[in-house]
């Protein structure tokens, strides 16, 4: 059943373009490009704080790196995507060996407070970089070029570039948590203690973790460059890493299409509350679409309460399969 | 007494004002089953805490092999052969019972850096811990949640998930805790099972399983070993008497 619904759900994505294309609502697709993207960040920052059980608080710092770092290629000449792309997912994956070296050394709380200073940190650092437009930001010349006949630029190949690199994404991270690899980080998440009495090195697992995810969202600030032809330093903000949390408890904590689920609901209702004006809401309240954060709260909160395990874990309550993630 | 296992010369450890462990020196040789008993606040979970390399000790240093354990992370220390059990029983819950064992086994065997090959398809993994779900008497529970069992089943995961990380010595904190006396016969069973191919140190309040497992026994109050020697030795020593066993063993 899950499986079914998963393959009408890609059949939709791989089609989406054309539908797009044939009611000229190009802008939609470059809008989903945005919400695969942060698919893409979310379903990696679930695997620390999902699979793993570490409640990172600074993603976007990696994502930011990965940003800056393609932005900064393209800039200096490099416009090559498999040039950029692994380079941004390389230089995330050493902030990420950096600061989880550092903070995997805390536990709760201060594990939360320590990854989220990191990351304020790093958006200081791209505030202070004048060379590559401080505060104001990086407007970049061009997209990345991928070669073969295929123009980034052109945003249905953009598009189907951001789903490709999403859904293998999607199939790299379900194969790891159910490998070897996979089994020790949940088993960490679920008794560090013990784990450790068995014999495992725990905070080096954790560490490797990290750094799978801190590459995976420098490889989701990179397509961000290229969507946006801009990069500044709001995109390293807490309040991002904050929105890609929420993003991953609304879809699921620990659940497969957690992140994706999370992006799709979260970045969807902000554009629906936006853009379209419910008239009796508009009249109760005049200027009720400049507050969808607190439409996006109300729905949290929902969530939180009446669905602890999100919105894919009220899926798997209709749609039994019983392969759950968890566990 | 056969080849020295264990070696613990003048170990310390204090928390403030109290010395939990005061200059303990103990032996455990090769193939015995060593009971360490005492009452309660005596040191004894602390001492395995030491052991087990789980909290740092203030003097004195443990050998293992003849190795010098001194500095030495509990992983290593398990992969040398020391493994270690829980009073409070520490599983993985919400993993099913043969997940429970197939993690201890794949600690030691292979690498667990293994990113693509699906676990499920790992069947001598797998093999391997439905053996010890067998040895240790849970077959039929494969498939249950740790949480699930009841509390003398998952006293029995407690000691099997020590037991599958294929110990030289183990150390058994308090395995019979809350069992009943079916329980409790059946562990003693386990235990029985595995002399000689494994050196036991037994933490037990149990003093019926106490003398009827250990081939020797040590006693520690306040943080010290105040005797050591077979099962009839201890249960004549008269400071023994005093200090603990009182007039809980009537010989």
């Amino acid at each position: 059943m899950q499986r079914a619904l998963v393959v009408v759900v890609l059949a939709l994505a791989v089609a989406f373009p054309l539908v797009a294309e044939h009611y000229g609502a190009i802008y939609y697709l470059s809008f989903t490009s945005r919400i695969l993207i942060y698919a893409l960040a979310a379903t990696s920052l679930n695997l620390i704080l999902g699979y793993g059980g570490m409640i990172s608080f600074g993603h976007a710092a990696f994502v930011g790196a990965g940003a800056y770092t393609a932005g900064v290629l393209l800039v200096e000449g490099v416009t090559s995507a498999w040039i950029g792309w692994p380079m941004a997912m390389l230089v995330s994956a050493l902030l990420a060996f950096a600061i989880g070296a550092v903070s995997l050394r805390t536990r709760g709380v201060y594990f939360i407070m320590i990854t989220l200073a990191f990351a304020q940190m790093a958006y200081y650092l791209t505030v202070s970089m004048k060379a590559y437009g401080g505060e104001e930001g990086l407007n970049l010349p061009l997209r990345a070029t991928l070669g073969f006949g295929l123009e980034l630029k052109d945003d249905v190949t953009f598009y189907y570039t951001v789903l490709a690199l999403l859904v293998t994404a999607l199939v790299l991270l379900q194969r790891l948590v159910h490998a070897r690899f996979g089994r020790v980080i949940q088993a960490i998440r679920e008794n560090e203690t013990r784990m450790q009495a068995i014999g495992y090195p725990t905070y080096r697992y954790k560490l490797i973790c990290f750094v799978i995810a801190g590459a995976f969202g420098g490889l989701a600030g990179a397509l961000l460059a290229s969507q946006n032809n801009y990069v500044n330093p709001s995109l390293l903000h807490w309040t991002q890493s904050g929105m890609l949390m929420v993003m991953v408890i609304l879809g699921g904590v620990g659940s497969r299409y957690g992140g994706l689920i999370g992006a799709v609901v979260l970045l969807g209702i902000e554009e629906l509350i936006a853009n379209y004006k419910v008239a009796w809401l508009a009249a109760l309240l005049p200027n009720y679409q400049q507050h969808a954060p607190l439409g996006v709260g109300l729905l949290l909160l929902a969530i939180v309460l009446f669905a602890p395990q999100g919105i894919a874990g009220l899926f798997a309550r209709v749609l039994p399969t019983g392969t759950g993630d968890r566990g | 007494m056969g080849e020295i296992l264990l070696s613990i010369r003048d170990l310390r450890k204090r928390f403030g004002g109290l010395v939990a462990t005061d200059d303990v020196s103990l032996q455990v040789a090769t193939g015995e089953v060593h009971a360490l008993i005492g009452p309660n606040g005596a040191g004894k979970t602390t001492l395995i805490e030491q052991l087990a390399g789980a909290i740092p000790s203030d003097a004195g240093a443990i050998h293992f092999r003849g190795v010098d354990l001194t500095g030495k992370p509990q992983h290593e220390r398990v992969g040398l052969g020391l493994a270690r059990s829980y009073q409070i029983t520490s599983i993985f819950r919400r993993f099913t019972v043969l997940d429970n064992f197939a993690l201890a086994v794949q600690a030691r065997s292979g690498s667990s850096l293994s990113f693509w090959r699906q676990r499920d398809s790992e069947t001598e993994l797998l093999g391997e811990a439905r053996r010890l779900v067998e040895q240790v008497g849970l077959a039929g529970r494969e498939t249950t949640l740790g949480g699930a069992l009841a509390h003398g089943e998952q006293r029995q995961l407690e000691v099997g998930l020590a037991l599958a990380t294929q110990p030289k010595l183990l150390i058994l904190d308090e395995p019979m805790a809350g069992l009943d006396p079916n329980e409790s016969e059946r562990m003693i069973g386990l235990i029985d099972s595995l002399r000689q191919r494994v050196t036991v140190l037994l933490i037990e309040h149990d003093m019926a399983a106490v003398f009827r497992l250990a081939d020797r026994i040590s006693v520690l109050v306040f943080g010290r070993i105040i005797a050591t020697g077979t099962p009839d030795a201890i249960r004549n020593n008269a400071e023994v008497k005093r200090a603990y066993l009182g007039d809980k063993v009537t010989p």
